[in-house]
């Protein structure tokens, strides 16, 4: 091409022979400081050379480099009315300004002017522009008036198909901008329109529209139906520009046939066996020889296909439709090429989620199998993964699984993980015989133990504790497995439980005698981590009380140094306890406290839910096929195990039913919420917990006694009770939506003092004196609360929670405390820290609730906690020219307020200043024609964008007043900044 | 939705980049050298479909892309594109840029950025599929072109003039450039 750019190429060809990366920085910054002089000189750049310098500038942020000027040339470029300097303009924007410029404002307005432009051109630069900005201010702005342009009747194709994905992207990032209106009803009609592009536009359009309200765009149903019949049924020679390589507009094929997967299947009979002909249609073709050798041919007419095999598996309603889709997948499987096999995969999955298509999946089972041995590519071998999971069930279950082990051995490290989880699932899930299940869970350990997840190890534990005919199993095969010279710490974790509940079930053989038990174990406690010693020294204890006999080695083991002095306290703690407890106790106290763990509850399995957090939608679908299947009696798919599909609610005492337990340690495998509770029990204070918690839980309260009797250390224990108790007030909330204010705000004139500073004294009364500092950058701040005990005697529960009383403020900041403990000692002083983010504009103000008991009487007193909007605003300096501009362009009445008020203070010019200086504000000279008054601007920056403000204020020194005009781009933050500045002069 | 175009060469070498979702200039850079680790080593014949980087979003998006002679161009996709339907577009993006530069090269890519970015724009707006119809994405490139003459037609054509008298080795400049191996993507009409 001839009429390159010269200087460019130069340019780019030097770059390329640059030697060095030095020599190339060195050259970059030649040409820089070379377009900066020109940017800057005085000379006008004709079109040409602006368009030249803007390609320089984009090729060196290509490479790298930050570009930290030409930001304003380039949005003077898009006034400009040639074409070529406003494409260039609109270039450099969208690659080199993030949404948050400052110059933003100025570029909206050409996006404006161009939007309402004549000229089809300049229409549709601004719609790019918008949809590859596509920020939640642009929504604001533009998102109402796009519609207009979409369902003119005059707008040219190409506008219309602009505005309909413009409009998209605006959706897609905020939807609430987009109106409704009666543009919607209008825009499915779009789905007739001539021109194919608009046509396809269209449709991704309102396949995110229906999401939203699907009711509404029934309407598109029949005529995406009959719009696709007329595709798929043409001949290629139809819709010439349109067909790609022999295949009839594919884009759009696969868009309707999108579409039509957020509907269920349409209910009047023609439509419906209009659709069912163009799917038959489509799967025939498949078929058919193709009508070129070309892979572009192939790609295409796949595309289609898989897109069709989606409709029919999401339909779910014909048999004969899910079968031909399945036998088309099952040739996939061993096509030529690698993305069919992978895509045969990945659709098959959803295919054997359908109950119609489940067992024609199945068999293809063979083939799956090879896919995973021979697959060269790893994400080919995942999905096959993928699909085995869904097509497991009861009857090929063992088979499955172990092909998952033998591939676990060679599996790539990225896959394990989740192969590890997939597996254990599998084994608990469908097993029939659960002595299978034990040894598959062990050979996962011995295979992968580094991937096996706490879950996966808690699981076999509840399982073998809730099933007595595997407990004997599972200790003979645990204690085998832990003779083998080397074994993984998970697997020791596994072997100390199971031997510590049941070791006595293989006492009896005398390769597994109590003390070749007990020895095997402390073999491995050198090599463990501390948690996995704390919870053998458990385990320990637990066979002190099934084997009398071995008491005195034990005894030597928690009484050694390495354990009773260990410096983890928790090791240290639990060597101490179980100590006293093994010395003390009589045989009664110990078969007691010691007793074997009671079932755990039935609930669903927190490995499932691991795995459901990584796949989503996959594992959603085979869970909804399980419930169908156990839904139909026939299918008898419901088991013991896996039957708990729906998440049983487990009380927090059901888990605390009687006896030790070693629950302490396996109370992560609970859910959430749960493992909070039982936290409560046993978290904190596990080994106290497992020699008193049972006590507390069960409401033996003879027992507790009697332990305390014998004189174990019992702070923790003797707590625990109480605090189960009171349960929910342990778990302490920090922040509080709403909540009515506990007693009147108090110390409002010191509030007042932290608008323009941002240390001093709060609060003070005779016994409490509350301090803040606080500092921000940005939209994020840090704000950390002094509270001094004045008094002689420490300040009991003391407790402070953060309050928002407007619902909103919820979404508007992000507000994290990191607590301050229940007790503030004689004239102490204690710090609590919040660390506050600012996510949007605000104006109602936190409070702070502090509550604690001093002397006997609970106290309670409720601040207004120092933050506000203008906290978050930075000074800005510009020009006289900007400044007006900005102004101007700030003129809306609902971005202006106003006020005009009475002097609060002295009107002295200097101590303004540094008022203004501290609200965040910058002090602009030179601008106001009257130099007393002062201007000035800030950007409030919040997480969701930033706010520009500028002020100006007038002193009227005669009649003691000032006038202060505040605009910002947000109405709401032009009336807070002005209401919190009057309040300061 | 498409979340980011990346063309880049055999070495990793950015040569056109594109993202349609917000990403400070270092994370971009980021994302580029993650996928071009990703993609690079995979072999020829593998499958174009990859589980997207950490940066890109992991395990819900998805790299698509194709490795034509000296460039990978890749796709970063969310899970309501058809893959099939995106690695078509790939083809179409290319095909469209080899009617336009006759036989395009990744010189081209370099040299005439705004002209790649024109045509990306007609093919990919804000991250969606704009236009699929080659022939009418090259008749806009054609008209947009002759609208370019046209304007520069009296201001610039006597400069470039000028310029050209003055430096009639240009060509042989460029063709100075060691690069060790640029064919043109015949490999498009297999």
């Amino acid at each position: 091409v001839k009429d390159s750019m010269r200087g460019l190429a130069v340019f780019i060809s030097d770059i390329r022979n640059c030697k060095s990366k030095e020599a190339e920085e060195k050259r970059i910054n030649k040409e820089l400081a070379n377009i900066r002089s020109k940017f800057k000189g005085d000379k006008a750049l004709d079109g040409y050379q602006k368009k030249k310098y803007v390609c320089k500038l984009l090729f060196i942020f290509l490479l790298g480099n930050d570009i930290d000027f030409g930001h304003m040339e380039a949005v003077n470029l898009l006034n400009s009315n040639k074409y070529t300097e406003k494409q260039i303009g609109y270039l450099f924007i969208s690659v080199l300004i993030s949404e948050n410029n400052e110059l933003m404002r100025l570029v909206q307005q050409n996006l404006k002017n161009d939007l309402a432009s004549r000229n089809p051109v300049h229409v549709n630069l601004a719609l790019e522009c918008i949809a590859n900005i596509g920020s939640k201010e642009m929504a604001e702005m533009f998102a109402p008036e796009i519609p207009k342009l979409l369902v003119m009747g005059d707008a040219g194709d190409t506008v219309k198909q602009s505005a309909a994905l413009c409009l998209l992207k605006l959706f897609r990032t905020a939807p609430e901008m987009v109106p409704i209106g009666d543009w919607t009803s209008r825009v499915i009609h779009l789905l007739n329109d001539q021109h194919m592009g608009v046509v396809t536009a269209a449709v991704s359009l309102i396949e995110a529209l229906v999401k939203r309200n699907p009711d509404d765009f029934k309407g598109c149903v029949s005529l995406s139906i009959s719009r696709l019949a007329r595709i798929v049924t043409s001949s290629y020679t139809d819709l010439q520009d349109y067909t790609y390589y022999f295949v009839p507009a594919p884009w759009l094929s696969v868009k309707l046939l999108r579409l039509l997967q957020n509907y269920p299947p349409p209910e009047d009979t023609t439509v419906r066996n209009r659709l069912a002909e163009c799917l038959e249609t489509i799967l025939n073709k498949a078929v058919e020889p193709p009508k070129s050798k070309k892979v572009q041919h192939s790609n295409a007419k796949n595309a289609v296909l898989f897109e069709a095999i989606s409709l029919i598996i999401h339909m779910d309603s014909d048999p004969s439709l899910l079968v031909r889709a399945c036998s088309q997948l099952g040739q996939f499987l061993s096509n030529r090429e690698t993305n069919l096999r992978y895509l045969a995969l990945e659709s098959m999955c959803l295919l054997a989620t359908s109950e119609f298509s489940h067992d024609a999946v199945k068999r293809h089972q063979e083939t799956v199998v090879t896919a995973l041995k021979s697959e060269r590519d790893v994400s080919v071998r995942q999905r096959a993964v993928d699909l085995l999971y869904a097509m497991c069930d009861r009857s090929n279950a063992e088979e499955i699984v172990g092909e998952m082990l033998t591939y676990l051995e060679t599996a790539d490290y990225s896959i394990r993980g989740e192969l590890v989880l997939k597996i254990a699932i599998l084994a608990e899930k469908y097993a029939s015989d659960y002595t299978w299940y034990v040894d598959t869970i062990l050979n996962l350990i011995r295979l992968a133990g580094d991937f096996v997840s706490e879950e996966v190890w808690y699981r076999v534990i509840q399982i073998v504790i809730n099933r007595e005919d595997v407990q004997a199993y599972a200790a003979k095969t645990v204690f085998e497995a832990l003779e083998a010279p080397a074994c993984h710490e998970n697997m020791v974790k596994v072997g100390g439980y199971i031997l510590g509940e049941f070791g006595n079930l293989i006492a009896g053989d005398a390769r597994s005698s109590p003390s070749t038990q007990f020895q095997l174990l402390h073999g491995k406690f050198h090599l463990c981590s501390p948690p996995t010693r704390a919870l053998l020294l458990s385990a320990y204890i637990k066979l002190v009380n099934l084997f009398p006999e071995i008491r005195e080695d034990i005894i030597a083991v928690l009484e050694s140094d390495a354990n009773l002095r260990n410096s983890n306290v928790e090791i240290q703690q639990r060597a101490s306890e179980y100590l006293s407890l093994a010395r003390n106790s009589t045989q009664d106290v110990l078969a007691t406290v010691l007793e074997e763990m009671p079932p755990f509850p039935e609930r669903e399995s927190s490995i499932l839910a691991q795995l459901r957090k990584k796949k989503p939608a996959v594992e959603d679908a085979i869970r909804a096929r399980g419930e169908k299947q156990q839904q139909r009696p026939a299918s008898g798919a419901a088991d013991g195990a896996a039957a708990s599909a729906a998440p049983t609610a487990a009380t927090p005492t059901s888990g605390g039913g009687g006896g030790v337990k070693l629950q302490g340690d396996i109370a992560g495998a609970e859910s959430n919420t749960d493992s909070d509770l039982l936290g409560l029990d046993f978290g904190g204070s596990a080994p106290a917990a497992a020699a008193g918690g049972g006590g507390a839980g069960g409401g033996s309260v003879d027992l507790l006694s009697s332990i305390l009797d014998v004189g174990v250390s019992s702070s923790s224990s003797s707590s625990a009770a109480p605090s189960a108790a009171s349960g929910a007030s342990a778990q302490r909330k920090t922040v509080v939506v709403g909540a009515g204010a506990s007693g009147s705000i108090v110390g409002e004139e010191n509030w007042h003092k932290f608008v323009c500073k941002n240390s001093g004294v709060l609060y003070e009364n005779d016994i409490l004196q509350v301090g803040v500092k606080c500092d921000y950058q940005q939209s994020s701040g840090r704000i950390v609360v002094y509270y001094g005990n004045k008094t002689p005697a420490p300040l009991a529960q003391f407790a402070s929670v953060i309050n928002l009383p407007d619902s909103s403020l919820t979404n508007q900041l992000g507000i994290q405390v990191k607590p301050v403990g229940d007790r503030v000692g004689a004239s102490e002083q204690v710090n609590e820290v919040i660390t506050v983010d600012c996510m949007a504009e605000f104006s109602a103000c936190p409070l702070l609730n502090i509550r604690f008991v001093y002397s006997g009487v609970a106290q309670s007193i409720t601040l207004k906690l120092p933050l506000t909007i203008n906290k978050f605003m930075q000074s800005s300096e510009m020009d006289s020219a900007t400044f007006f501009q900005h102004w101007k362009q700030l003129s809306q009445p609902e971005q202006e307020c106003q006020k005009i008020f009475q002097a609060k203070f002295p009107m002295d010019a200097e101590t303004t200043k540094t008022k203004i200086l501290g609200f965040g504000f910058s002090l602009l000279s030179n601008i106001d024609s009257n130099p007393a008054n002062f201007v000035g601007a800030g950007i409030v920056q919040t997480k969701s964008g930033n706010i520009g403000s500028l002020f100006r204020l007038e002193p009227n020194q005669q009649a003691q007043m000032y006038r202060l005009t505040v605009h910002s781009i947000k109405p709401g933050v032009s009336k807070r900044l002005c209401e919190l500045l009057e309040t300061q002069i | 939705m498409i979340k980011a175009i990346l063309i880049f060469n055999n070495h990793g070498k950015p040569r056109l980049t594109k993202f349609y979702m917000h990403y400070a200039e270092d994370e971009q850079q980021q994302v580029i050298r993650e996928t071009f680790q990703l993609v690079s080593k995979r072999d020829d014949n593998v499958c174009n479909f990859l589980e997207g980087g950490t940066l890109i979003g992991g395990q819900d998006y998805r790299l698509i892309y194709r490795h034509y002679a000296t460039l990978y161009f890749v796709f970063c996709v969310d899970s309501s594109e058809s893959e099939l339907g995106i690695l078509d577009l790939i083809q179409v993006f290319v095909e469209t840029l080899d009617k336009c530069f006759e036989n395009v090269c990744e010189l081209d890519l370099i040299f005439h950025m705004d002209r790649v970015h024109f045509i990306l724009n007609e093919l990919v707006m804000g991250g969606m599929v704009l236009e699929t119809n080659m022939n009418e994405i090259v008749a806009r490139f054609e008209e947009q072109q002759k609208l370019q003459k046209s304007e520069s037609g009296f201001s610039a054509m006597p400069n470039r003039a000028v310029s050209t008298v003055r430096d009639m080795n240009l060509s042989q400049k460029l063709r100075d450039i060691k690069i060790p191996d640029m064919p043109s993507f015949s490999s498009l009409y297999q």
